[in-house]
């Protein structure tokens, strides 16, 4: 049994018969082959399978693809077009936001979101943020950091 | 033109293809014709296989193959263990990478499916049928050591796999005379190391060349050869091993898992390409896990809190088998380390590894050096609260005085270069102690429950001569190697051995090229982990990278610089004496004016239009570099912890790190590692543990009941430092990779100790959960 699909992703169209039980995520990395969007726990706790499901940070471990069907997506690979970078992707880089950068593409996705709804953060608010994606390397400092930086520079702050 | 680019925290090259979703890390990785493998695993942590019935599987949609241990046994030789520890009568049981007779851990490999995807891979491991007849189980290390405990292995009686002792000085002597002693039992349980990327292998043989390529998340992809030609019996140099992105390892990246073994067979059968990536499921099952520690400890002490005497007894638990490295950890990386910062005359400790149902335990951030700081720490705040004396002045008084080169410990190792005072000190300061006890005496009247750690520690990096590592029985070398290749264009690549995976050594070893010759960081590109593209080197762990394979691109850009001082000799109409070298020019000494830039030299050294009589062409140096010694890094750490005794819940308010690495080439690298080491260690302390039941089965075997550090839960980190160049290395490195997992455990731990010292609490089994902090109170209050 399969389920036709049509998902807009990064501003163009992928169509394909998939299994209904298709994980969006496994729709993003193998059908789009957009291998940014990572995954990293197969519980939903990690964070880093996090895109932009119609404006909307989603784990798209948590998504099946047919319920995506007729929705836009962002990944990380559309936030930027890789040279003129994001405000986020710049502060991330300045303030040393990641080692391995494993969880990066997720952390970056869920916290764009973060500040849209809330630009000028505290660090509390930050912390709390991002308690949904987990990061084992830099124990999250120069990530809030990161995140207070993108925000004074996206006209929060 | 950049010069001056030591200590300067410069951005790393590797970020942008990671912030913008563009680098591969192998499950990325899709090869034409690729098939997917998925494993069934044992769901008993000991039982005896009766048989295996695949056949149902093997005709489920889009199943290519099903292999068993029956197929794999005879064909793939078993896992070598390569730290073969001596005098310790160590055994090495077999370790098939997949099991035909026995299973041991919840995880232990019993068959795999290949199939084109992985949804159809999974789906079809269903239908095998597996008839275990379960056996009795043992988990906890010092119960796997008793008489009459089930064994694990025929050949190794009482579950030891081995019993190693340390000893200087005279410590029954010190004991009989000590003023004072202190004990304790400390249980260091079993932690998953969960880096984000979970494990992953694609195998591709092509049958007609003999030759494979292994794609695989390893932070050593030379090692990974060499084992992977052990078992699967391919020649070494028709092995091409490829460590692409790695996300992350903290040590469960360094061992040969049966798993890359599984994939090289399925591929070396079917002829096609076949990829593994564990879910994190599995990662808890069957990746390494680290410490595992039931440690019986005691400190002896003149009546001034002198320590005269440290004695320790541990059973270190191993897991179902001996994974790579595994012996080495809980004896040469830790009972060597015993002295910590303090000069202790004399030192015993006996090390039982023992076989336990659980995961193979093999190397975690620290490895062996956190359950040493951690017992000696904690015995020295037991040995402060007898005396009745300040913690930190029993510390002073013990601490070995500053020294430049080398000292003596009763272990039988030398310390490189030392000013431990300098760090507790530069600690005291940036958290302002005094002030603080008087902030926790405050809390106290306020009748808030608050407490202070402090801890100093001595880690050993740069691992390691070579001659050692074979005398304490590593099965290996511990040099590294680099080649520096000048293009035409005055552009640089560097090839080096190690395999970084999120250390930033990209960026670090550009620094070091640019650095010795003058050229711009952005004209270096450092080219690692394939080992088709890399000169030979052991791999990044122990905070080795920048302390050993740092040193060799050191070394062999000095090769280029003598080079390049011959060539602008010849060029110049001077002689070579007379060359002298300055921010990336060659000129004649008294005339700046005649010059050669490096660029000149690159170019003129590849077209080779004008050489020195004998001169070879070209512009490129390999150095080989073995360390004379390790390094020792060293600092201290201050925490600050509250508990709330109505729930037990404990945060961690203040954190402050005081480390000496040697010299620093990227301080923003070194402060990022210190964030993340100490976050590593506080974990275990406050949240973290893999539980395993009376049966075996692994209660933590998710994300969701694994408790990972979360950004909220942590308070910011003020990370300080000193510098103490290492004296026997090149650049004066010495390392700093584990630093903060070392010291924040025994930091955070004696902060939660000190807290609860009204209550007359000294010790509570980590983590310091909320429940069991809870009932200690409790238990305190109601007399118990």
């Amino acid at each position: 049994m399969s389920v036709l699909v049509s998902i807009t992703i990064n501003g163009r169209p992928y169509s394909a018969e998939v299994e209904p039980r298709q994980l969006l995520v496994h729709f993003i990395r193998e059908n789009a082959g957009l291998t940014g969007t990572k995954v990293g726990c197969d519980t939903s706790q990690c964070g880093s399978c996090t895109v932009h499901l119609d404006g909307v940070a989603a784990k798209a471990c948590t998504v099946l693809t047919a319920q995506a069907s007729g929705s836009e997506v962002t990944t990380i690979e559309g936030l930027s077009d890789g040279v003129d970078l994001h405000p986020l992707q710049e502060a991330f880089w300045n303030n040393h936001g990641l080692q391995c950068g494993f969880c990066t593409p997720g952390m970056i996705m869920a916290v764009e979101e973060f500040l849209r709804n809330n630009p000028s953060p505290t660090r509390e608010q930050i912390r709390h943020a991002l308690e949904g994606n987990i990061c084992r390397c830099t124990g999250y400092q120069n990530i809030v950091k990161a995140v207070e930086d993108a925000a004074g520079s996206m006209g929060g702050g | 033109m950049t010069t001056r680019v030591f200590s300067s925290g410069i951005r790393r090259r590797e970020d942008p293809r990671l912030i913008t979703g563009r680098a591969a890390y192998t499950d990325d990785i899709k090869l034409p014709g690729m098939a997917h493998a998925a494993i069934l695993r044992s769901v008993y942590a000991h039982a005896a296989i009766k048989s295996v019935d695949a056949s149902a599987a093997a005709s489920q949609p889009g199943v290519l193959a099903v292999f068993t241990g029956k197929d794999t046994e005879g064909v793939l030789n078993g896992l070598p263990c390569a730290w073969l520890i001596p005098g310790s009568d160590l055994k090495t049981p077999a370790h098939p990478a997949i099991a035909t007779d026995k299973v041991r851990y919840v995880g232990d490999a019993l068959a795999v499916v290949v199939a084109e995807s992985r949804y159809q891979a999974e789906d079809a491991l269903e239908h095998i049928e597996v008839e275990y007849e379960p056996l009795d189980v043992v988990i906890n290390p010092k119960a796997a050591a008793q008489d009459g405990a089930p064994q694990l292995h025929e050949d190794a009686p009482s579950n030891l796999a081995f019993t190693w002792a340390v000893a200087g000085g005279d410590t029954d002597a010190a004991f009989a005379d000590a003023a004072v002693t202190v004990s304790d039992t400390i249980n260091l349980q079993r932690l998953i190391a969960n880096p984000m990327e979970p494990r992953s292998a694609i195998a591709q043989w092509v049958g007609a060349t003999g030759e494979l390529t292994l794609w695989n998340t390893t932070q050593n992809p030379h090692i990974a050869r060499f084992l992977s030609s052990v078992v699967t019996g391919v020649p070494e140099h028709k092995i091409r091993v490829i460590a692409p992105e790695v996300g992350g390892g903290f040590g469960s990246k360094i061992p040969y898992y049966p798993d890359e073994a599984i994939v090289s067979f399925c591929s070396m059968k079917l002829g096609i390409p076949v990829k593994w990536t564990e879910t994190r499921s599995e990662n808890y099952q069957i990746t390494t896990q680290g410490r595992d520690h039931v440690e019986e400890v005691e400190m002896a002490a003149d009546a001034d809190g002198k320590i005269i005497g440290l004695r320790t007894t541990i059973y270190a638990g191993l897991g179902g088998y001996l994974s790579t490295a595994s012996p080495g950890v809980p004896t040469i990386l830790h009972g060597l380390m015993y002295s910590g910062s303090y000069d202790i005359p004399n030192i015993s400790g006996t090390v039982y590894g023992v076989f336990n149902n659980g995961a193979p335990v093999d190397a975690y951030r620290g490895a062996g050096r956190p359950e040493a700081t951690t017992l000696i720490e904690r015995l020295v705040d037991l040995l402060a609260a007898k005396l009745g004396i300040d913690p930190v002045e029993v510390r002073r008084k013990n601490l070995i005085p500053k020294f430049e080169n080398g000292h003596d410990v009763a272990t039988g190792i030398t310390y490189d270069s030392g000013d431990y005072e300098a760090t507790l000190d530069a600690c005291l300061r940036a958290a302002d102690y005094t002030a603080l006890r008087a902030e926790q005496e405050q809390a106290r009247n306020d009748g808030r429950c608050v407490g202070i750690g402090v801890s100093t520690y001595v880690e050993i990096c740069g691992l390691g001569p070579s001659q050692v590592a074979g005398a304490v029985g590593f099965q290996g070398g511990l040099w590294e190697s680099a080649i520096v290749r000048f293009h035409p264009t005055g552009k640089v690549n560097v090839m080096v051995g190690s395999s970084p995976h999120g250390q930033g050594e990209e960026t670090t070893f550009a620094q070091i090229v640019a650095e010795e010759v003058g050229v711009d960081v952005d004209d270096v590109a450092v080219i690692h982990g394939d080992t088709a593209l890399t000169p030979m080197g052991w791999g990044t762990y122990g905070s080795r990278t920048t302390a050993v394979s740092g040193a060799a691109v050191a070394l062999a850009t000095r090769k280029i610089k003598e080079k390049s001082k011959a060539l602008a000799a010849h060029l110049l109409e001077a002689a070579t004496e007379d060359i002298e070298y300055a921010d990336g020019r060659f000129f004649v000494r008294g005339a700046p004016d005649q010059h050669k830039t490096i660029q000149d030299i690159a170019l003129m050294a590849n077209v080779a239009w004008d050489m020195p009589e004998g001169m070879e062409p070209g512009l490129e140096a390999s150095a080989f570099y073995d360390p004379p010694n390790f390094t020792y890094p060293f600092g201290a750490h201050l925490a600050m912890v509250e508990v709330d005794t109505t729930t037990g819940q404990i945060s961690l308010t203040r954190y402050h790190a005081v480390d000496d690495c040697g010299v620093q080439i990227n301080p923003m690298i070194v402060e990022g590692q210190v964030h993340g080491g100490v976050v590593q260690g506080v974990g275990p302390v406050l949240w973290e543990g893999a539980v395993y039941d009376d049966d075996g089965q692994l209660l933590t075997g998710s994300m969701q009941d694994y408790a990972l550090p979360r950004a909220d839960l942590l308070p910011d980190i003020d990370v300080q430092s000193n510098s103490t160049p290492s004296p026997h290395h090149p650049l004066g490195v010495k390392g700093v990779g584990e630093a903060g997992t070392i010291a924040s455990t025994p930091t955070v731990y004696n902060a939660v100790m000190d807290a609860l010292r009204p209550f007359g609490i000294t010790r509570i089994d980590m983590p310091l959960t909320p429940e069991k902090v809870w009932r200690a109170i409790q238990d305190a209050r109601n007399g118990g």
